[in-house]
């Protein structure tokens, strides 16, 4: 018990904030609130979720915000123009998603390609082809999406656990589980830890790396999509950005940026914390929006000084350890 | 028990903490696009003063020119219990849901400078907006009175492109150049909205209508593309505000130097305070469910140099411009 994991501490800023914004502002402690946190990053959390397999394998993927721009376009223009049934859409930008993560991936095991260079490449190609697509926002008026943005569990206090908070809790408890209780999970952390001694244990290494970047990618489809269902509508400025806010959401939740360890947990903690800082400022009403990007930057570097820290404990108690058990 | 408890304390305490903050009679959350232009940051510094006017409690959240920060500061107003909001769209679709949760909460959405998409018509209270195809004709009336019956060559600088704005302003002044036989446009075109285009556009334009000599009047859909041509005009020896007529629409501080200076002759404002009028009509709405009209016109004022420029020059530019 000496030892913290980090995503305690994460989940300990997070409470020890909710309960400061509530000592501050008297509708703070709402439901409204709470639904509105997962709401409001319904999308964030899906990527973010994609996002810590990544980092945990020791990989980055700097694409997602683009291919969440990607996919509202090309879900946008495919019912609104071209007159496909919504689902049919979605069924196709997933499978384009996925073969974009695989080809990504597949680049970064074949030429041996620093991972952050391959998605640089991957993130201006799909903002790219979003801007090819249409340059304007296009509403997008499908029956569904109406359906999906009325549909909400009604929470007492007025708050409305809606669909797309659904859909990432979801995608979240999904995550876990195939992180924690599944072998692809164990080989994800076994990448992360050292690519070498994954390759001797005799794990895939490259259908590793190309199905996690798969994963990725069809998650950052997947928030694309409920992006889309959050604004109704397709827009190819929409998310820019997201990649980076996703990377701090996972190393904020506790996940070590240079790989082998992490969890899912975390990420959506740290999910809720960067919307809880944006809500404070809300509340506040006079302080300039910029104070999330500020606080953000400073939990960042927090928790990655908390990370060394901890290596560095780690390594010294290593020996220590020993000599005790010697004596 | 326990946990309900600790709950009624913690709102307890919670109340107690935030009584002083209450005092104001309304709170208004203003959901604002950016501070991409000098007119957006002037709307919102004059925004804050029109509401500390009115003793108005005025929460501003700046969306970084996101449409999804702007959804967001909504439904946390929404979550505050603020009694209006108001909404510079970034983009006009995308707001039904939750414009539709501020409806469900009884919360009067009011619209700022610009529209959304007919399909939300129903969910917000009214919209405070100016007309550019009524600023466009300001122009042209102010310039058809100036000149008398005079024959008159006018050159034109447009705005963007495709920019709802510019085709509106151009629209507006070409209705009044219909009307008087005497006003003719002999060339038009792009500038971009930018200083910089709007000199190399009337460079090219005093080149062809020889050395400027057959142009009479010069109209720009907004100031900085005109300070640029004033800028060319004085290059090319020609005396803009005495050879040349100038009319041009925004109202920013630049413009009103160039006017005092003797450079320029009108400008139609684009005025900032939006915020004003949407205040007003928030006020009687909640004081006596007066409803406002679906939508609240600004007024395009008129400057020349007859409304000491140099006063209003002095007033504007501590705004942001």
């Amino acid at each position: 018990m000496r030892r913290l994991p980090p995503v305690a501490i994460t989940a300990i800023v997070f409470v020890v904030g909710f309960a400061l914004c509530t000592a501050q502002f008297p509708n703070f402690a709402s439901t409204r609130v709470a639904a509105n946190l997962l709401t409001d990053n319904a999308f964030l959390g899906i990527v973010a979720t994609g996002m810590t397999f990544v980092i945990i394998s020791g990989g980055i993927d700097l694409s997602v915000g683009s291919v969440i721009g990607f996919t509202t376009v090309f879900v946008a223009l495919a019912i609104e123009r071209l007159g496909v049934p919504p689902l049919v859409a979605f069924a196709a930008i997933l499978l384009l998603c996925a073969a974009f993560g695989a080809a990504m991936g597949a680049i970064i095991h074949v030429f041996d390609m620093p991972p952050f260079i391959v998605t640089l490449a991957g993130m201006f190609l799909a903002r790219g082809a979003s801007f090819l697509m249409s340059t304007e926002s296009t509403p997008i008026s499908a029956p569904l999406y109406s359906t999906v943005s009325d549909f909400a569990l009604r929470l007492p206090g007025g708050g409305r656990l809606t669909s797309i908070a659904l859909i990432m809790l979801a995608v979240v408890a999904a995550g876990a589980v195939l992180l924690h209780f599944t072998r692809f999970g164990a080989n994800v952390y076994a990448l992360g830890g050292s690519r070498a001694t994954t390759a001797l244990m005799g794990i895939p290494v490259g259908s590793m790396t190309v199905r996690i970047y798969m994963l990725s990618s069809v998650l950052a489809g997947l928030a694309g999509i409920v992006f889309s269902f959050y604004t109704a509508a397709g827009y190819s400025l929409s998310a820019v950005g997201v990649e980076l806010d996703s990377i701090a959401t996972v190393v904020i939740g506790g996940t070590l940026l240079t790989g082998g360890q992490g969890s899912v947990v975390g990420t959506l903690l740290g999910v809720l914390i960067q919307g809880l800082i944006q809500t404070y400022i809300n509340f506040d009403g006079t302080l300039s929006s910029w104070w999330t990007k500020i606080v953000t930057g400073i939990l960042l570097f927090a928790f990655i000084a908390l990370q060394q820290a901890m290596l560095g404990i780690a390594r010294r108690a290593g020996p220590r350890k020993a000599g005790v058990l010697k004596s | 028990m326990t946990s309900k408890a600790l709950l009624a304390a913690t709102a307890l305490v919670a109340i107690t903490l935030s009584l002083p903050a209450t005092a104001a009679e309304l709170t208004v959350g203003f959901s604002q696009i950016g501070s991409e232009s000098g007119w957006r940051a002037a709307e919102t510094s004059v925004s804050k003063s029109e509401a500390a006017k009115r003793k108005v409690t005025l929460k501003i959240a700046d969306a970084q020119q996101k449409q999804e920060n702007q959804i967001k500061a909504i439904r946390s107003f929404i979550a505050q219990g603020v009694d209006a909001i108001f909404l510079a769209p970034v983009v006009s679709s995308g707001w039904d849901a939750v414009l539709k949760e501020a409806k469900e909460a009884k919360i009067p959405v009011v619209l700022l400078d610009r529209d959304i998409d007919p399909s939300g018509k129903e969910l917000y209270l009214t919209a405070v907006t100016s007309d550019s195809v009524h600023e466009g004709a300001v122009a042209g009336e102010w310039l058809a009175k100036t000149v008398a019956g005079k024959a008159c060559n006018v050159v034109e600088l447009q705005g963007t492109v495709g920019a709802s704005v510019a085709t509106n302003r151009k629209k507006g002044f070409d209705g009044v150049v219909a009307k008087n036989a005497n006003l003719k446009v002999v060339r038009s075109q792009t500038g971009d909205f930018t200083r910089a285009k709007g000199k190399e556009v009337m460079e090219s334009f005093i080149k062809a209508e020889g050395g400027g000599k057959n142009i009479c009047a010069v109209y720009a859909h907004n100031d900085d593309m005109m300070v640029g041509a004033i800028q060319a005009m004085k290059e090319a020896g020609l005396k803009p505000g005495k050879d040349v007529l100038t009319v041009s629409i925004d109202a920013v501080p630049d413009i009103f130097k160039a006017i005092a200076a003797g450079e320029a002759n009108a400008t139609v404002e684009l005025t900032p305070n939006m915020a004003g009028p949407a205040l007003d009509a928030i006020m009687a709405y909640k004081a006596k469910g007066t409803v406002p009209p679906k939508w609240i016109q600004t007024e395009s004022k008129l400057y020349t140099a007859a409304d000491d420029p140099q006063k209003i020059y002095d007033s504007k530019k501590g705004l942001g411009y």
